[in-house]
């Protein structure tokens, strides 16, 4: 009872991160097309960066802010400086180039913070509470997690849902062409989605550094969990991305807690593989309605 | 604005000047030292073969796809030279062919996402406007685009253009798959629109005999080029013309 109320409690929160992680890819693949490979090194180098503030003398959230802040930067810089000349090019052309990103991104972290363990501090404590003579899992930070990345999902749906630049947003993602006659300037569209989807995208970065270790590949293997998360709830749908990395997040921690924690990668490809077969349009997929 | 006569003589202005226009997509000229005056407040008909370059016009004009060489004047601007994102902002607005709706917003979204970019200087077109003129609309306001029928989808496009209030409309095959009797309403609202409100209504069709019987003027492309250009009444009484080109 105890062990699984603390799986279920440790799934709960990294699920919460690869949500979070998942929806920026999505945020990205709505509009673009593109699965942007990149996401995970442009976390960590915001990260990273963070890091040398917090470092400098700056208090956590201070280090909190410009991550996210450089993320906003970094996400519109990738946008209109390298993906702007491939977009409506052949779609391999975008997919290397992230991959090429990616690359080039963990050579620069390594010149620039170098490639040592750095440990990345928490703004709230990281061991479990005790209720009663039960011992909870869950963390303070781990609390912090759940609540930030809810709130964060809770601000971009009603970004979309309400506001007219989400509006515009959307249009653009679904129907570019409409959308100049309607006078959306599509590309800044696209630009402002890069820029969020790299903002969730760090703080993505951010709860996975909390407390832990960081350095130029910490983020890789959250690539495989988020892109998974991403793909099993249907790449089209953020809510999916939200609910897949929940369910991500959970089953890799029974599968952790109960077969093993060097099961885990496996597991996740194990669940790739059935979604792609069973499901390939993702367990929200909205494809059949959108091709009408 | 230079004055031009219409079918009812009364004097009009141009809306939209098109002068020389050509537009290439590779080594097809698909439209080919294009010219006339569309007259504001009326309906022009432009009426063709599948091929005839309708479409491509209606594109250029809207900056979808650059021309070649030419322009296209309203009012003082040069739109041949304006990228098809300010047209609305312009008064301009384009109902292109396949109709265009949002079919993964809702009714309402596709209208106010219309409004969004309404003419510069105007107050924003209430939703209620829109579905007094096209009731079924009001009633799936919240229902998603994709449900819709062929010709709701119409008469949404066509409301989403309204909600921009604009002084000049193009229309690409609006009458596309639709009963006759949906087709005779939409062809009726636009003539309403511009007998009362001053529209300019550019209107690529097909079926040429329902165009021209709502049209003041019809202006007839093959081949990229103009080959007539006359009053509505002029084209439908001329038999030569009308066999070449038109097919009835
Ligand atoms: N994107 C394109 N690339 C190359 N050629 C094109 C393109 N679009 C149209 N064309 C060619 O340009 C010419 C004019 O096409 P357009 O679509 O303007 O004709 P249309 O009069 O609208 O025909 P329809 O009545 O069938 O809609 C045709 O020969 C067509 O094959
Ligand atoms: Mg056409």
């Amino acid at each position: 009872m105890q062990q699984l109320l603390s799986t279920t409690l440790t799934g709960l929160t990294l699920g919460m991160v690869y949500a979070a992680f998942a929806l920026a890819l999505v945020l990205i693949w709505r509009s673009t097309r593109i699965v942007n490979f990149a996401q995970a090194p442009m976390a960590m180098v915001t990260t990273l960066v963070a890091l040398q503030v917090i470092d400098a003398g700056a208090p956590y959230w201070v280090g909190f802010l410009v991550a996210l802040v450089s993320g906003l930067v970094l996400g519109a810089v990738v946008e209109r400086v390298l993906v702007r000349p491939v977009e409506g090019k052949a779609e391999i052309n975008a997919v290397i180039l992230t991959l090429g990103l990616f690359i080039v991104l963990h050579a620069v972290a390594g010149l620039v913070f170098g490639n040592d363990y750095q440990s990345f501090p928490a703004p709230f404590g990281l061991s479990g509470f005790r209720v009663g003579d039960l011992n909870v899992a869950l963390t303070g930070f781990g609390i912090f997690t759940i609540v930030i990345v809810l709130v964060v999902m809770a601000a971009l749906a009603a970004l979309f849902r309400f506001t007219d630049l989400g509006l515009r947003m959307r249009a653009a993602a679904f129907n570019p062409e409409v959308s100049r006659l309607l006078g959306v300037p599509v590309g800044r569209m696209l630009t402002i989605g890069w820029a969020l989807a790299a903002v969730v995208g760090s703080l993505a970065g951010l709860l996975i550094a909390g407390g832990s270790l960081v350095y130029p590949s910490y983020m890789d293997s959250v690539v495989v969990f988020g892109f998974v998360a991403a793909v099993l709830g249907g790449l089209d749908s953020p809510v999916g991305a939200v609910v897949g990395g929940l369910l991500l997040g959970l089953a890799l921690s029974y599968v952790s807690g109960y077969l093993g924690a060097q099961l885990v990668t496996l597991a996740s490809l194990v669940i790739l593989m059935l979604v792609l077969t069973l499901r390939p349009g993702g367990l929200f997929s909205s494809a059949s309605a959108r091709r009408v | 604005m230079s004055a031009a006569v219409s079918t009812d003589g009364r004097e009009t202005g141009t809306a939209l000047d098109i002068r020389g226009l050509t537009t290439t997509y590779g080594a097809v000229r698909a439209l080919d030292d294009v010219s006339f005056a569309v007259p504001s407040g009326r309906i022009t008909a432009v009426l063709g073969a599948n091929g005839a370059g309708k479409t491509t016009l209606l594109r250029t004009i809207s900056g979808l796809v650059p021309a070649t060489s030419g322009t296209v004047a309203l009012g003082s601007h040069d739109l041949s030279r304006t990228p098809a994102e300010r047209m609305p902002g312009l008064g301009l607005a384009h109902v292109p062919e396949g109709r265009g709706v949002i079919t993964e917003m809702t009714v309402e979204e596709n209208l106010r996402l219309g409004g969004l970019g309404r003419r510069t200087g105007t107050e924003p077109v209430p939703l209620e406007r829109v579905f007094d003129l096209f009731q079924v609309l009001g009633e799936r306001r919240h229902g998603v685009a994709h449900q819709l029928s062929g010709g709701e989808r119409q008469m949404l496009v066509i409301g989403r253009a309204l909600m921009a209030s604009p002084t000049v409309l193009l229309l690409d095959e609006p009458s596309l798959g639709l009963a006759p009797r949906i087709v005779a309403q939409i062809l009726d609202l636009l003539g309403g629109l511009a007998r009362d409100e001053g529209l300019t209504v550019l209107l690529v069709e097909q079926n040429a005999r329902s165009a021209l019987s709502v049209a003041d003027r019809g202006v007839v492309l093959s081949l990229g080029r103009v080959v007539a250009d006359e009053s509505a009444a002029t084209l439908a009484g001329d038999d030569q013309l009308r066999h070449a080109y038109l097919g009835f």
